[in-house]
């Protein structure tokens, strides 16, 4: 596999932070049948960024923008961790050694295992040293 | 630089003073005597023309507004007998009833004189073709400035409004080299210009464009000089002074007022106290020498200021910035007037969000609150939170040195904001005073 097919394609949309907004968008989201793996949301003043993995983000981007709200396909890689205590650190000192900034991440966790959504400031070194480090990366297909 | 009329226009201010002052002396004396309206007002406000006894006691005599037109319509406010007048113009009343102003031959020459230095001031002279495409009629601005426009012994091309495609070949064959009319019909003939495969620059003699009879902004005057290879020169004047009559020099820095024809004050709304130079408010109008219709501290309802420092054409005469408002769009926050028209301007100048906007104003404690909400354009939308409050703290900080008052910033989904067809309700004063 080449490192591009670890680049997953994340969906953030534009949200005012007032009662409804993300229902909207929840809304739209079920009419078009795209589903939700994972998703976070980033609250400043008065607004929000709405992030989201889902199986179809070409749906949801089209849909999203024609209902109205600002939508941006943003590259994130995911990691999986060992579901116990030391998962996270073991990720997150491999990257911090190496030098790659965690500009955001957020994390799930089912029953194949707990994963790690991270946006960094070099993607592809960083999915180098994840996989030289022999831990597994999903790739962009096991989402679709 | 030349002079249509040095001995005015080279007048030094402390001789400007005298003269303003004479012209002012005697203008009281006259409305008190011939103008029964003005008379009765004066006997209210308890000032006779014997008070006026330096130049600032011009601020002793009342105000008369818009209004005052509309009730003594039609002509109710002449103080001339009607076989002195040789002219009538009507304005377009956008509300109620509309306004006549008649004019005596000497009010006609005074508009003309006033353009005749306007136009001069801007370098045209004997030899430019000035196409004069405001409309001709009982709209003042055609007629207006064609008298001024012939005066200096330039050549007048009378199109007036409408039929663009002809007013460009016209432009074209005759050798226009300057033309007058609103910024928008302007950028209008323009694009159709290109569509004919015409650039009005390069293509055409046209080097000046005397644009006014609506808002604009130095964006816009940017734009129409990148754009058109012509300078835009701003014009003003409504049909109660007698029509669009004082213009910027070739400096473009403020519309010059003509000392001895008006006495321009810049006033508070609200309190109707007189502001200092820089300060922006609402103008009022003294007519030092109109006689049909009168005018004296009229509030026009236009906001501008006063330009501090003298201009660099050497006239001692003072320059007006661009009208940047009305009057009736006037807030005030923390004791600062704030117009909402200085909001879009700022928001035009900023490329990551909308044009639209919405104003909140609310009272916290003791103190006014000032919300604007904005549009995130969808180019400048980013997934990182940080890029986002970076560009809520620019706008913030352009809103706030151009307002000199704080503002909070809102940043909401694009559409989101009500449109406006018409006149547009963009703020909600949530304020219980």
């Amino acid at each position: 596999m080449t490192p591009d097919e670890f680049i997953i394609r994340q969906i953030s949309v534009f949200s005012e932070n007032r009662p409804g907004r993300l229902a909207a968008i929840a809304h739209a989201l079920e009419e078009e049948r795209v589903n939700i793996f994972a998703f976070s949301i980033a609250e400043a003043s008065g607004f929000g960024v709405v992030r989201a993995l889902v199986d179809k983000p070409e749906k949801a981007h089209a849909r999203l923008t024609e209902d109205g709200f600002n939508v941006a396909f943003t590259d994130v890689i995911a990691v999986r961790m060992r579901d116990e205590p030391g998962g996270l650190y073991e990720v997150a000192s491999m990257l911090g050694d190496t030098g790659i900034n965690i500009e955001y991440s957020y994390a799930y966790s089912g029953p194949a295992g707990a994963v790690l959504i991270l946006r960094v400031d070099r993607p592809a070194e960083a999915i180098e040293r994840i996989l030289s480090a022999g831990k597994e990366l999903l790739s962009a297909a096991a989402f679709r | 630089m030349s002079h249509w009329n040095p001995r005015f226009e080279e007048m030094p201010a402390p001789e400007l003073d005298r003269l303003q002052y004479r012209l002012l002396k005697t203008l009281a004396y006259r409305l008190y005597a011939f103008s029964p309206f003005y008379h009765a007002r004066m006997r209210e406000s308890g000032v006779h023309p014997d008070d006026i006894r330096s130049l600032e006691d011009v601020q002793k005599l009342p105000f008369m507004f818009k209004g005052d037109l509309r009730d003594n319509y039609p002509d109710r406010l002449f103080t001339v007998p009607h076989e002195e007048l040789v002219r009538y113009h009507v304005s377009s009343g956008t509300t109620g009833k509309p306004t006549v102003v008649g004019y005596t031959e000497k009010d006609i020459e005074l508009w003309t004189e006033s353009l005749a230095r306007a136009l001069t001031s801007i370098g045209l002279t004997r030899g430019d073709v000035i196409q004069v495409s405001y409309g001709y009629g009982l709209f003042t601005g055609g007629l207006g400035l064609h008298y001024g426009a012939e005066r200096i012994g330039a050549t007048v091309l009378p199109t007036s409004v409408g039929n663009t495609e002809r007013q460009i070949e016209l432009m074209q064959d005759l050798g226009a080299t300057a033309i007058c009319c609103t910024p928008s019909y302007l950028l209008h003939i323009g694009e159709v210009a290109e569509r004919m495969g015409i650039h009005l620059g390069r293509d055409t003699s046209l080097r000046a464009g005397i644009l006014g009879a609506e808002p604009w902004t130095e964006e816009m005057r940017r734009h129409v000089q990148d754009w058109l290879g012509i300078r835009a020169y701003d014009i003003y004047g409504t049909s109660e002074l007698s029509g669009p009559m004082f213009t910027e020099c070739a400096d473009q820095r403020g519309v010059h007022i003509w000392r001895d024809l008006a006495l321009v004050e810049v006033i508070d709304p609200e309190t109707g106290e007189s502001l200092a130079p820089g300060e922006r408010g609402e103008l009022v109008l003294t007519m030092l020498q109109k006689e049909a219709l009168p005018i004296c501290r009229y509030r026009i309802g236009d906001v501008s200021s006063v330009k501090d420092g003298e201009c660099s054409c050497g006239r001692a005469h003072p320059r007006i910035e661009r009208i940047t408002g009305r009057v009736d769009d006037m807030l005030i926050i923390r004791g600062i007037n704030v117009f909402p028209s200085q909001i879009e301007h700022v928001l035009l100048g900023l490329s990551e969000v909308g044009e639209h906007f919405q104003i909140e104003v609310d009272r916290k404690g003791a103190l006014d609150d000032m919300l604007v909400r904005v549009e995130v354009r969808k180019e400048a939308f980013s997934d990182k939170i940080a890029d986002l409050m970076a560009i809520q703290r620019r706008v913030a900080d352009r809103l706030k040195s151009v307002l000199n008052v704080a503002v909070r910033v809102e940043l909401v989904e694009p559409g989101s904001l009500p449109r406006f067809e018409g006149k547009a309700k963009r703020v909600i004063d949530k304020r219980v005073l």
